[in-house]
């Protein structure tokens, strides 16, 4: 048969698998993430009441998501606010508990969010030498790729910025540094939520190189937007998350069309 | 023929199940435990990330301060003042102690380390989530490296110490070396105790509050500014089993028995060097297996 050990014959080799998983949320006073100030998911954290401590919530963000991701897939995440995207994301890293289900992954998915604080206090330069050996970069790896990474980031090209501490930084400059960093090591699963919208248009265009790039080099990466230019640029495949569940997986133009038409009716709804 | 079964757009195949197509391409679940034998490998691997990150710290603690590092020898100096004004000028605890300066000032140092230790631990996890929750890597490297950083303060306060020391007139001697061996068995408890304070402060957030009162109580039964050994005299044999089993307070005598002459063998708690290194040993494997328990849960809500 095909069975043959290390090669493949047909899909490429998964790097993500994600069963039946199912994610809550338990929030402590008043919720501080996205899930929770959103339409649908506030609305069913209301409806469950708090079980164990006083004021705690219970979201049921996540729903019975399925689905094999592969070797060299670029795959787009799109949904409404609060339809779990980034709850999604923050599972398949590892960041957050399955209450059912299960993930599995090759390697350490990395996840790049938009609020992914590096060290404020310190300066650019120290948060790229952090950073880098933070992800398991040698002091030489890090020495050879320094320049390459600050170049990337643009941080300089309006003066020497880099020696600044990052609480100086715009939050497109900071955003920017942090994809930078990010992405200097190959991941072979990377999720980046909305880390690039606050580029600019010449930062956005090097980091799509970048990322078709690391799609090369076999990776996996995880794009959440709500810019469906950048999806349908960059994406392959596309999953369509509303309430926690998944409604559609498919090639991205597709379900970019699907979704704008579901949305265009909601919209113009009485 | 199963493999070609598996839909092109990954909706999962009933027949061949999640467990058995990870374990096919040797995929493991996300976010989970390693052993211990490989946390501590990987703790290793990041080695100079720890390094790099006291480092950090250290320098980053005070850059919004106009004074910069000066800081780091006027904030040891000025506690070892204000406790003088209180204990050995106001309340008199020195009476009975030969070399009070020096006695008062290695006592607030060295407490210091292991107060500080404590609570920057408190806070590594939970002060540092942007760090956690961007970047992978084994979440002890946090506690472990903030203790390093401590660590180097200690060597600056240990300097401010031996000027201090010698101005009170002390005269070098080959015993100051034992300084080294109590530095280092302190530095592992300290660490211990760190990543100890690293996974409770993590979950529960109102730790940091309640710690320094905690540390202020310790502080005021381990001797810090004044002689154990002349208030406990006449107390009962538990009490003073208690007090003498301190670590801090062992930590301390072993250090002004290094540094001061009028500081002698007879002054220090029974069995204090046996102690001081049961305490390393006990609260460095400890603290690590016990914050490695949590692997997998620092940083999520």
């Amino acid at each position: 048969m095909t069975e043959r050990s290390g090669t493949v014959v047909g899909p490429r080799p998964p790097t993500v698998i994600v069963d039946d998983l199912h994610v809550v949320y338990r929030v402590r006073g008043a919720g501080r993430t996205k899930e929770v100030k959103g339409g649908a998911t506030a609305a069913l954290a209301r409806m469950i009441s708090p079980r164990r401590l006083a004021g705690e919530r219970r979201v049921h963000a996540v729903k019975g998501v399925g689905f094999v991701a592969r070797r060299g897939e670029t795959i787009g995440l799109i949904g409404s606010n609060g339809s779990g995207k980034s709850t999604l994301l923050r599972a398949i890293a590892g960041l957050l508990p399955a209450e059912s289900g299960a993930v599995y992954s090759d390697g350490q998915p990395a996840l790049l969010g938009v609020n992914a604080a590096l060290m404020n206090d310190l300066s650019g330069e120290r948060n790229v030498v952090l950073g880098c050996l933070a992800m398991g970069l040698s002091p030489r790896e890090v020495r050879e790729r320094y320049d390459e990474i600050v170049e990337f980031s643009g941080i300089n090209d309006k003066g020497d910025f880099i020696s600044l501490p990052m609480r100086a930084y715009s939050s497109g400059m900071a955003a920017r540094l942090r994809f930078a960093i990010a992405s200097a090591v190959n991941h072979d699963v990377l999720m980046i939520d909305e880390a690039l919208a606050t580029g600019d248009r010449a930062f956005r265009k090097r980091s799509e190189a970048r990322i078709r790039e690391l799609r090369a080099e076999a990776g996996t990466v995880f794009l959440v937007s709500h810019s469906l230019t950048s999806i349908r640029d960059t994406c392959a495949r596309t999953l369509w998350l509303e309430n926690g569940e998944l409604v559609m997986d498919g090639p991205t133009d597709e379900v970019v069309r699907a979704y704008e038409d579901s949305a265009g009716r909601r919209s113009s709804a009485p | 023929m199963s493999r070609d079964v598996i839909p092109r757009h990954g909706a999962l195949d009933p027949e061949v199940g999640a467990a058995e197509l990870a374990a096919r391409y040797g995929l493991g679940v996300s976010g989970a435990r390693p052993s211990p034998v490989e946390y501590t490998r990987r703790l290793w691997g990041r080695r100079h990330f720890i390094a790099a990150f006291a480092r950090a710290r250290g320098d980053g603690q005070y850059s919004r301060a106009h004074l910069g590092r000066l800081w780091q020898v006027m904030t040891p100096l000025l506690n070892a003042a204000v406790y003088y004004l209180i204990f050995g000028l106001l309340i008199g605890t020195r009476d009975g102690v030969p070399d009070f300066i020096p006695f008062l000032v290695t006592g607030v140092f060295v407490f210091a380390f292991t107060q500080s230790s404590v609570l920057s631990g408190v806070r590594a996890v939970s002060g540092n989530l942007g760090l956690v929750r961007a970047l992978h890597f084994p979440r002890a490297v946090l506690p472990v490296a903030l203790t390093l950083a401590q660590l180097r303060q200690m060597l600056v306060s240990m300097a401010v110490l031996v000027v201090i020391v010698l101005l009170a007139g002390q005269v070098p001697t080959w015993s100051w070396l034992l300084v080294v061996p109590v530095l280092l068995a302190q530095s592992v408890f300290n660490a211990g105790l760190a990543l100890v304070a690293a996974r409770l402060g993590s979950a529960v957030s109102d730790l940091a509050q309640l710690l320094p009162f905690v540390l202020r109580t310790w502080m005021y039964a381990s001797g810090v500014m004044y002689s154990i050994g002349n208030l406990t005299a006449d107390a009962p044999l538990p009490v003073r089993v208690l007090l003498d089993l301190n670590p801090a307070a062992v930590y301390i005598d072993l250090t002004r028995f290094a540094l001061i002459d009028s500081f002698t063998a007879a002054q220090l708690p029974p069995y204090a060097w046996g102690v001081a290194v049961a305490w390393a040993f006990v609260l460095g494997v400890g603290g690590f297996g016990y914050f490695w328990q949590a692997e997998g849960r620092y940083g999520r809500d």
